[in-house]
């Protein structure tokens, strides 16, 4: 599967989660919330490159409570959890904040 | 909210009318050339699948002599057809668990008895063909090996190790599931199920040191690799990932350190599930299991407890000393293993515990038996411990506890309606219809008893509720661990430093 942006193709797997982590770019994340309709707002970028720097250091998306954690230092204590960030993404922060920020899904019992 | 529709809850369970073939597109994703690889399975499906799958049938069924049994044996009573959560929600004649076992039991006939070979159609035998192996692949991941069915089986089938022989046959002829393979692959490379490597499982965890700190003033430890100590946990990652999973592993560090015990998490081995079982391969299974030994014997511990995980209970209760013993280097005093409910449960009748259930007086609790632990495994050391432990800890710690009704609990449980293997967002129709009658029976509570919560002790139930939930009108923050209920109720005491033995010297 691909999705193409400004005119380039980018592979993804079957559930459109971007195979190569390197060719992300800002455009590629508003591309997939809009065929999600949904619109990348400054809350929904705090935490889309938090994921990433976070990846960066540990090779795997932040658990929930290292997210919400930092999410409520950067913006505030009534922000730090969870039901705020499912309000950002409906379909879960794990699974749907990573695909924007063109991360693999975490897998397993979650 | 889906592209599906979702059942309605009524106010009781009904046997749905039949609908043939309404759930025969919904297989999930295949394993990509990868992830066959890392468990020894061929890349892709062989040319010569139907010979190699005819051959892999035959050994198994040497191999694993209840298998032969429950294809000879099998009258067609009829006495599970109503029994399966996933006929009960999709009314798909083929998931009741009689037609979904004749998928691979009428190949069977064909190739492995005389009236097959020779008279197929009499006896309704059939040829393995590509449709038959589609069918196979369907229905096969729409069953979550829960083992209810076999409970109402006047000759004990056990439903569940069809699907698993099923599975075991096509991944070794290139057919395997995305979901369960890649994350098996991700346990032997990184350690455990979710891919988290040390460095990030480390800062996880002290995080949770500040946030429990934060809360309580105290300094619970929730250690990594920590050699010479009494206890090794083995615990789902989704605990450390996922909520309400992760309230749950805050809650066993504040009972270990109440008590006072040492104890340690292993970066290799962390991780309790395994996906071994849910394929039906012996081999993964043990591979998966000998991780825990190997990580035992470096970290020279004493004792091993498993955290709340359902099916890793089961193979640990039941398979742990043949996939991985002898543990004779273990305290003999303590089971081997030990679950985390037993641990808490006997402090508790030892009044090890400082606890104020009334922390928890803005609930009231239900307990979801997970089919695992209900029908693959027991607790303590009387017949129906793994029902009455969980119960007994939450009273303990919960003052409004009731249960749901009877013949949806205990050895009677409604699978959560994604265990074995089905907890993928491929399989989504199949899991939010399959958790049909456990959501009815919740909803007959809720209504009834007022129960505002619902309390398990499997990282998988957790998920698969989070997820499934507001499917039905509840909220996602309605089903939660066990140990977060003794987590509210643990009285710790500010100040208080480390105990002795424990790992103050961090």
């Amino acid at each position: 599967m691909a999705i193409e942006v400004n005119g380039k193709t980018y592979e993804t797997d079957e559930e459109g989660y971007l195979a190569n982590l390197n060719e992300w770019d800002e455009d590629v994340a508003k591309a997939m919330a809009e065929a999600d309709g949904a619109e990348l707002t400054d809350a929904h970028w705090e935490v889309i490159n938090f994921l990433r720097e976070y990846y960066d250091e540990y090779q795997i998306a932040p658990a929930v409570r290292v997210l919400t954690k930092a999410i409520g230092k950067k913006l505030g204590k009534e922000k730090g959890n969870s039901k705020y960030l499912y309000e950002l993404f409906p379909y879960g922060p794990a699974k749907q904040a990573c695909k924007y920020a063109g991360l693999p899904k975490p897998t397993g019992c979650v | 909210m889906a592209d599906f529709d979702v059942p309605k809850i009524k106010e009781d369970i009904i046997v749905p009318k039949i609908h043939p073939g309404i759930m025969e597109q919904s297989g999930p994703f295949v394993a990509k050339p990868e992830h066959q690889k890392d468990l020894g399975y061929p890349e892709k499906l062989l040319d010569n699948w139907q010979e190699a799958a005819i051959e892999k049938m035959g050994e198994l069924l040497k191999k694993y002599r209840s298998l032969k049994v429950f294809m000879d044996s099998c009258v067609k009573c009829g006495a599970c057809t109503d029994k399966c959560h996933y006929y009960l929600g999709t009314s798909d004649p083929k998931n009741m668990p009689v037609a979904r076992q004749d998928l691979f039991r009428k190949v069977y006939r064909r190739y492995f008895t005389l009236a097959g070979k020779y008279f197929p159609k009499l006896v309704g035998a059939v040829d393995l063909t590509e449709d038959v192996l589609d069918d196979w692949y369907n229905y096969y991941h729409q069953c979550s090996e829960c083992r209810r069915c076999s409970v109402y089986c006047p000759y004990g089938i056990d439903t569940a190790e069809v699907t698993m022989a099923a599975r075991e046959v096509m991944a070794s002829v290139g057919k395997g599931q995305k979901y369960s393979n890649e994350i098996i692959g991700k346990v032997y490379k990184i350690g455990n199920n979710l891919g988290l490597p040390e460095p990030a499982l480390i800062d996880t965890l002290e995080g949770l040191e500040e946030e429990v700190f934060e809360d309580t003033e105290v300094e619970v430890k929730y250690p990594v690799d920590k050699k010479g100590v009494e206890v090794l946990l083995i615990t789902p990652s989704a605990d450390f990932f996922a909520e309400p999973h992760v309230d749950g592993l805050i809650g066993y560090g504040k009972v270990f350190h109440q008590a006072g015990i040492s104890w340690t998490l292993s970066s290799k081995a962390s991780e309790a599930a395994n996906f071994g079982l849910f394929i039906g391969s012996y081999e993964n299974m043990r591979r998966i299991a000998l991780r825990i030994r190997e990580a035992a014997i470096e970290l020279g511990v004493k004792r091993i407890i498993f955290g709340e995980c359902g099916h890793a209970w089961r193979v640990a209760y039941s398979f742990l000393n043949t996939l991985a013993g002898p543990w004779d280097f273990l305290d003999q005093r303590y089971p081997i293993p030990q679950h985390i409910i037993e641990f808490t449960y006997d402090l508790i009748q030892k009044d090890k515990l400082k606890l104020d259930p009334s922390e928890n007086d803005h609930m009231t609790l239900t307990f979801h038996d997970s089919c695992n632990v209900a029908r693959g495994s027991r607790m303590g050391d009387k017949p129906g411990g793994q029902f009455e432990l969980p119960r007994a800890v939450i009273k303990a710690v919960c003052n409004n506890y009731v249960d749901m009704r009877p013949d949806t609990i205990g050895e009677g449980t409604y699978c959560c309606g994604g265990g074995g293997g089905l907890l993928t967002d491929d399989l989504m129709e199949v899991r939010v219809k399959g958790a049909l009658p456990r959501m009815t029976a919740l909803g007959q509570a809720v209504e009834e008893m007022g129960v505002t919560h619902m309390a398990a002790i499997c990282a998988i139930c957790k998920s698969q509720f989070s997820k499934v939930l507001p499917y039905y009108g509840f909220t996602m923050d309605q089903i939660v661990s066990v140990h977060q209920l003794v987590s509210n109720a643990i009285l710790l005491e500010p100040g208080q430093k480390n105990e002795p033995g424990s790992n103050s010297d961090d």
